[in-house]
């Protein structure tokens, strides 16, 4: 036991000493949080709108004013020629366009369909997509609103109605179905679907990156410095010292390495907490549930390590090693960034042995959708088995000697 | 009973490489031996081999009678290995180090003072210094200190000294007799052969094979040719020259010398000296002085390692180039 102590103590001197990358390890996990936060996101806000309304009235104008209160679109031209939006989609200047026909309120007014022409963007597909989801969340709002109103047919709506904001209108008002509630139509016979998006209502995207951003940060500390810090060993020569003393394999394995799963533990609770602050993502289940699966996957990522700096004798190796072999799958097909279910049928298959796709399908499940275990033990399951059987291998190829 | 027995070794890497190639030898109880050889001779497979860190191919080796392949769980706790390169961690200082190394081993400083302190008072002025900070000599005594904090009943020292100034190196040495005296069975390799004088017994070492193992006198006496140095202003002409010598057995440049010896083993060397004064002269060097010498073990070293490969192989390298086989300049500037 005293050897065990000793090799902590020795570890722990080694990190305090390297300040420099001590610093990284710290700083990373929080800035990371703060790039993919602010600067990687994906989800749209401010959107420039533009709107050609040649005959304003009042179905217009109400229209325009729930597209004001909606939190995300931002007027930046109102045109009299739908011939006019060419220049503004052109420089730029607009990404959305809500062209309205003359005499909206008369064709609503005489129970005959309304029409109006959304014109997106779509450069960026993902972007234009959603954009053309926010416009017809708006306007579904305000349809479904005539229609509780009893009057689908209805006579001029309230000037001023300021319409909810967008997250409201996407997750739908507390109380289910108002659609289903409304009052006998005397004429209409259409089907309004109400289309509700559960546990991240306005697709806010460091709700989807944060489980991701855990999985990578503990990838890098734990695979990363783990194989970092066994091959420096080897560089150094000590190794053969370490070997030739009392020390048994799994001591020095369990010396070198438990320092990295403290510091692994601290930055999944930093991330946890910077995200809940900056950008209030919830955690709706439980969080020892969410630490033990990270310990889990902590577990994994350090076996991985040992299993790269076992093949491997210097620390540069072990790098590009660690990069190829456990950070580009868990970044490209664990479904942090892309999704899992967009991939061809191949890249699929092999999504199934990344660690990260697991931990990032429970992590996603505990802090969204609030689950437990009785829905995720299926993964949980497959996360352990891979720690065992990577535990096993990994301290197996972990040599005794030096050939 | 001996403390080391090895027997006909080898060691090979891949197809094409056999580094060790047949080694015997035994250690004595209490004996400081030494291994000489130029880099890449062998010296540290042979030393890995015997701390049970590589297995060998063929043959067998027994270090304070285990078994170095089956008991080296057991043989690990009982000897003190100092690896080749500098093998201590550069960032801790030089007391953590040390006391690092002592609870590897389960025991304290405090505990081994009574077999560490000659060494360790003299790093003790430095113990809150980075070891990377210290100089070569300082760290060759704080690796030393490392080996033998856990009592080990045998030390094996891999290339102590390479790399350290010529005063260090005394004075590892100087340390290495103190512990011997004190009856550490001792096995350390070198590629000085200066140094080889200061051990019990030596073995030469060359290509995996061991040319002679012997007090280090017994093996300067057996050179066999007369010996003599010569001086000359052009000294690479000179050397060419003596190299057309009709009775010219080898001519190797030694230092600022060039070294002669004559195949004709018999012939008294000073009789030989007067010949070669007047074929120097008749050549054009007449600025060129000889004298006769007493053989080094580095002269023998050459000596047998041109005959043993005009054994194995190719006679036209009968003569091999010795500039090639002495590893390092100092050894021939060195006092033997």
């Amino acid at each position: 036991m005293t050897a065990l102590r000793g090799l902590l103590r020795k570890e722990i001197f080694h990190i305090l000493r390297d300040r420099r990358t001590l610093t990284v390890l710290l700083a990373l996990p929080v800035v990371q949080v703060i790039l993919f936060g602010f600067a990687i996101r994906t989800d749209v806000n401010d959107v420039r709108l533009a709107i050609v309304d040649p005959a304003p009235d009042d179905a217009t104008i109400a229209l325009r004013n729930r597209f004001a209160s909606a939190g995300v679109f931002r007027t930046v031209a109102v045109v009299p020629r739908a011939a006019d939006l060419d220049p503004l989609f052109q420089t730029g200047a607009a990404q959305q366009a809500i062209v309205f026909e003359p005499g909206l309120a008369a064709d609503l007014g005489r129970g005959e369909p309304g029409h109006m022409l959304i014109i997106t963007d779509a450069t960026e597909p993902n972007t234009g997509s959603l954009l053309q989801a926010y416009a017809q969340a708006v306007v579904q709002g305000y349809q479904q609103e005539l229609i509780a109103a009893g009057r689908p047919s209805a006579g001029p709506a309230p000037r001023s109605a300021a319409g909810p904001p967008l997250a409201e209108l996407l997750e739908g008002p507390p109380s289910a179905g108002p659609a289903l509630r409304g009052g006998p139509a005397p004429r209409a016979v259409a089907i309004v679907p109400a289309v509700r998006l559960r546990f991240n209502p306005t697709r806010a995207s460091s709700n989807l990156f944060v489980p991701g951003l855990m999985a990578f940060v503990l990838t890098i500390i734990s695979s990363l410095m783990t194989a970092i810090s066994l091959t420096r060993e080897k560089e150094t020569g000590t190794m053969e010292a370490l070997l030739v003393s009392p020390l048994r394999p799994w001591e020095i394995i369990v010396g070198k390495v438990a320092p990295y799963l403290v510091i692994g533990f601290i930055s999944v609770v930093a991330v946890l907490i910077e995200a809940r602050l900056i950008f209030h993502v919830p955690l709706n289940g439980s969080l020892p549930l969410l630490l033990f699966e990270g310990g889990l996957y902590i577990l994994v990522s350090l076996s991985l390590g040992i299993l790269v700096s076992a093949r491997t004798s210097s620390q540069r190796v072990a790098m590009m090693g660690v990069l190829l072999a456990t950070m580009l799958p868990n970044v490209l097909l664990s479904g942090f960034i892309f999704p899992v279910e967009s991939m061809p049928a191949p890249l699929r298959i092999v999504s199934y042995i990344v660690p990260g796709r697991w931990f990032v399908l429970i992590a996603r499940g505990i802090m969204l959708k609030g689950i437990g275990l009785d829905y995720l033990w299926r993964e949980t399951l497959i996360l352990a088995a891979m720690a065992a059987a990577l535990l096993i291998v990994s301290t197996r190829s972990f040599k005794e000697r030096l050939d | 009973m001996s403390t080391v027995v090895v027997e006909a070794l080898v060691k090979r890497f891949g197809r094409t490489t056999t580094a060790l190639d047949g080694v015997s030898f035994t250690v004595a109880p209490g004996e400081l031996f030494g291994f000489i050889g130029p880099d890449g001779a062998g010296k540290t497979t042979l030393f890995r081999l015997l701390v049970s860190l590589l297995r060998p191919d063929a043959g067998r080796a027994s270090v304070l009678g285990l078994d170095v392949v089956r008991e080296y769980r057991a043989l690990r706790q009982r000897v003190g290995y100092m690896a080749g390169p500098f093998s201590l961690y550069p960032d801790l200082s030089v007391e953590e180090n040390l006391r690092f190394f002592a609870s590897v081993f389960g025991t304290t400083i405090e505990r081994e003072h009574a077999r560490i302190a000659p060494i360790y008072a003299q790093l003790e002025p430095f113990k809150t210094r980075r070891a990377a900070a210290l100089s070569g000599g300082m760290k060759q005594k704080l690796a030393l200190c490392c080996a033998l904090v856990h009592r080990p009943e045998i030390l094996l020292l891999d290339e102590p000294t390479k790399g350290v100034d010529a005063v260090s190196r005394r004075e590892f040495w100087d340390l290495l007799g103190t512990l011997k005296r004190s009856g550490l069975t001792t096995i350390v390799s070198t590629p000085y052969m200066d140094e080889a004088n200061r051990c019990d017994r030596i073995a030469l070492i060359h290509r995996g094979r061991l040319l002679a193992v012997d007090a280090p006198g017994t093996i300067t006496r057996a050179f066999d040719r007369p010996l003599l140095a010569v001086r000359a202003r052009e000294r690479y002409k000179a050397l060419l020259a003596l190299r057309g010598h009709e009775h010219a057995h080898s001519v190797y440049p030694f230092g600022d010398v060039i070294h002669y010896t004559d195949e004709r083993a018999d012939a008294p060397a000073d009789q030989i000296g007067q010949e070669l004064r007047a074929f120097l002269a008749a050549n054009g060097f007449a600025d060129a002085s000889v004298e006769p010498l007493a053989p080094t073990v580095e002269d023998t070293f050459i000596a047998r390692t041109a005959e043993s490969e005009s054994r194995i192989s190719n006679p036209e390298s009968r003569i091999p180039n010795p500039e090639s086989q002495i590893p390092n300049p100092e050894s021939r500037t060195g006092s033997s």
